[in-house]
């Protein structure tokens, strides 16, 4: 099956769920082609509505609709709407509790050759600070087909994390998604891979080349970074003794220092954060920037090789 | 509006005016410079225009109230207090622990409240997305935004006089607390908002200026409101501080509370002021 890219899943999502769900309706900032969100526009042009570049107007739009019942998907790239109208969804949208879902497209560094001004590298962190906030990152297509309907039905405020670049799939047909609730991969029991988003198939991977060591690697699937399955992890961080997370974001404040918080206070064990090392991104190609920033399958690996020493001592 | 009608809605301002003077001073804080300038647009807007059921704060086709200057808090509780959304009498828990009545408007604490603001600059995208919403569910509500002149140097206003006048959204009256106060000073000496009524027009609004303490101007702007095609600005000119003449056109009463000597003596002059007419 060729590679999709995540927002691709959501438009073709946003299109069928109008369908289904009168009171949906999209907002978005200039970027309905890029966002995806045009075809839901072309279908349903009386719930479309364009607020041109003004991003903060847009998110205080969603919310005054939310207001009046209507499930609003409100979309631009993640760097606008997590860092520009940060503050638009903590007062106007999450401290309210209005059900608006941010659907924002092109996070992280595989926006690729525009480089560090459009490539959001923090909105995990910002987003799940805020009190309510779901924060979901699905891997793949299929997942984010099920993470948009999930969202609809959820009545407090959702942030949708989709990238621009195709990704493969990973989940299997069926699929069950389940917001808060871990999807485990992979069996193994000397190290557990947590990833998120396209980082989900670098653990993967990784596990195949950490099993030809002998390393069993348990690979989750960590599609809700809020509210974090704690239970699953602990558990994960019981049997495996050595933890390693990924993630297409900075280590602080994401993943990494979800799953980091989380056991040092439940069940302490070595953890070892795979993310941006606080640094900026740059332009590349997709591919040229995951091996530039050590994320790919090649450096989990490595990280999984330290964990398990930490743990050996 | 007639005389009795404009006499009520001008003794429904003083009962709000004593209302913000007694509750902030009991609270030791707030602001009610902002509060009592706005103390007719809000008796005219609950108590003669607004289409409302306190009995049912969430009926569908009431009209919309978004307090986007949400640090005049005070007069928008006292306005919903007196008009029966909730008991008077936790007026006097204002800004206290547990209160349904906390520093800046709560939309999930106080019943009546719509949306929660505070941040400035917020509430008028808000209630473009819910004259948007009353646009697709073909309901014929209202929405009307107060925001502060100072208010109106945060950029995101103009974004969505922007967008309201795009989709021409002429169920949307955003009333301006024209008072030419805030914080800092002056608001043309801080940073000026100016030429106001020719900014709205430009950004394809009808703009009306009318005298913010005379229940008949306001009223009558609001009515004509809805017969064009575009929203509708009200630049309401008021007076910060307006009833309690120690704190008339005063910044320093921007946010400080009266101490108990200071409320009686506000107290009395109100009395007065009221009395002169």
């Amino acid at each position: 099956m060729a590679d999709i890219a995540t927002r691709v899943a959501y438009g073709d999502a946003l299109a069928a769920l109008g369908s289904e769900d009168g009171r949906v309706v999209v907002l978005d900032a200039d970027l309905s082609g890029s966002t995806m969100t045009a075809k839901f526009a072309r279908k349903f042009p009386d719930r479309f509505f364009n607020f041109g570049i003004a991003e903060a107007n847009m998110m205080g739009a969603a919310a005054g609709l939310a207001a009046c019942g209507k499930v609003p998907f409100a979309s631009t790239f993640a760097i606008f709407a997590a860092g520009r109208t940060y503050e638009q969804i903590r007062q106007s949208v999450a401290y309210a509790g209005f059900g608006v879902k941010i659907a924002a497209t092109h996070a992280g560094l595989t926006v690729g050759a525009d480089g560090a001004s459009h490539q959001s590298i923090e909105d995990i962190a910002l987003m799940r600070v805020i009190p309510g906030m779901t924060v979901i990152c699905p891997c793949d297509a299929r997942e984010t087909e099920a993470a948009v309907r999930a969202a609809a039905q959820i009545e407090t405020p959702v942030y949708l994390r989709l990238g621009r670049h195709p990704v493969p799939m990973v989940t299997p047909p069926g699929y069950q998604f389940e917001p808060g609730r871990i999807s485990t991969l992979r069996a193994g029991q000397h190290v557990c891979l947590a990833g998120t988003g396209i980082m989900v198939a670098a653990c993967l991977e990784a596990a195949a080349l950490l099993a030809k060591e002998g390393i069993e690697a348990e690979v989750l699937n960590v599609h809700t970074i809020k509210p974090l399955d704690a239970e699953t992890l602990v558990q994960s961080a019981a049997r495996c003794g050595a933890v390693v997370t990924a993630e297409e974001h900075s280590v602080i404040g994401g993943l990494g220092g979800a799953v980091a918080e989380l056991l040092s206070e439940a069940y302490p064990v070595p953890v070892q954060r795979v993310g941006i090392r606080d640094r900026f991104g740059q332009s590349g190609t997709p591919g040229e920037l995951l091996e530039e920033y050590c994320l790919t399958a090649t450096h989990l690996a490595q990280a999984a090789r330290s964990a398990v020493m930490a743990r050996d001592g | 509006m007639d005389d009795q009608t404009r006499a009520r809605l001008l003794d429904v301002a003083r009962r709000l005016r004593r209302h913000v003077l007694e509750m902030t001073s009991l609270a030791g804080s707030g602001h009610p410079g902002g509060s009592l300038s706005a103390a007719e647009i809000l008796s005219t807007l609950y108590f003669h225009v607004m289409r409302l059921d306190p009995q049912r704060p969430s009926w569908p086709e009431r009209d919309r109230f978004i307090l986007s200057k949400g640090h005049a808090a005070p007069v928008l509780y006292a306005a919903l207090a007196e008009r029966g959304f909730f008991p008077v009498s936790e007026l006097s828990r204002l800004r206290q622990l547990g209160s349904i009545l906390q520093g800046h408007p709560d939309r999930k604490k106080t019943p009546g409240v719509e949306a929660s603001t505070g941040s400035l600059g917020q509430g008028l995208s808000i209630a473009v997305g819910m004259a948007l919403a009353g646009g697709l569910d073909g309901l014929d509500y209202r929405v009307f935004a107060l925001l502060g002149d100072g208010e109106l140097q945060e950029g995101q206003n103009w974004e969505a006089a922007m967008s309201a006048a795009h989709y021409r959204l002429r169920r949307l009256v955003a009333i301006v607390d024209y008072n030419g106060l805030q914080i800092d000073g002056p608001i043309t000496e801080v940073m000026s908002p100016e030429p106001l009524a020719d900014k709205w027009r430009a950004f394809g609004w009808q703009v009306a200026t009318v005298d913010g303490h005379d229940p008949a101007q306001i009223s009558a702007a609001i009515g004509r409101a809805g017969a064009g095609d575009s929203p509708v600005a009200i630049l309401a000119r008021t007076v910060k501080g307006r009833g309690v003449p120690f704190m008339e056109n005063r910044v320093e009463w921007h946010g400080k509370a009266p101490t108990p000597a200071q409320l009686e003596e506000a107290l009395a002059q109100l009395e007065e002021v009221q009395a002169r007419g």
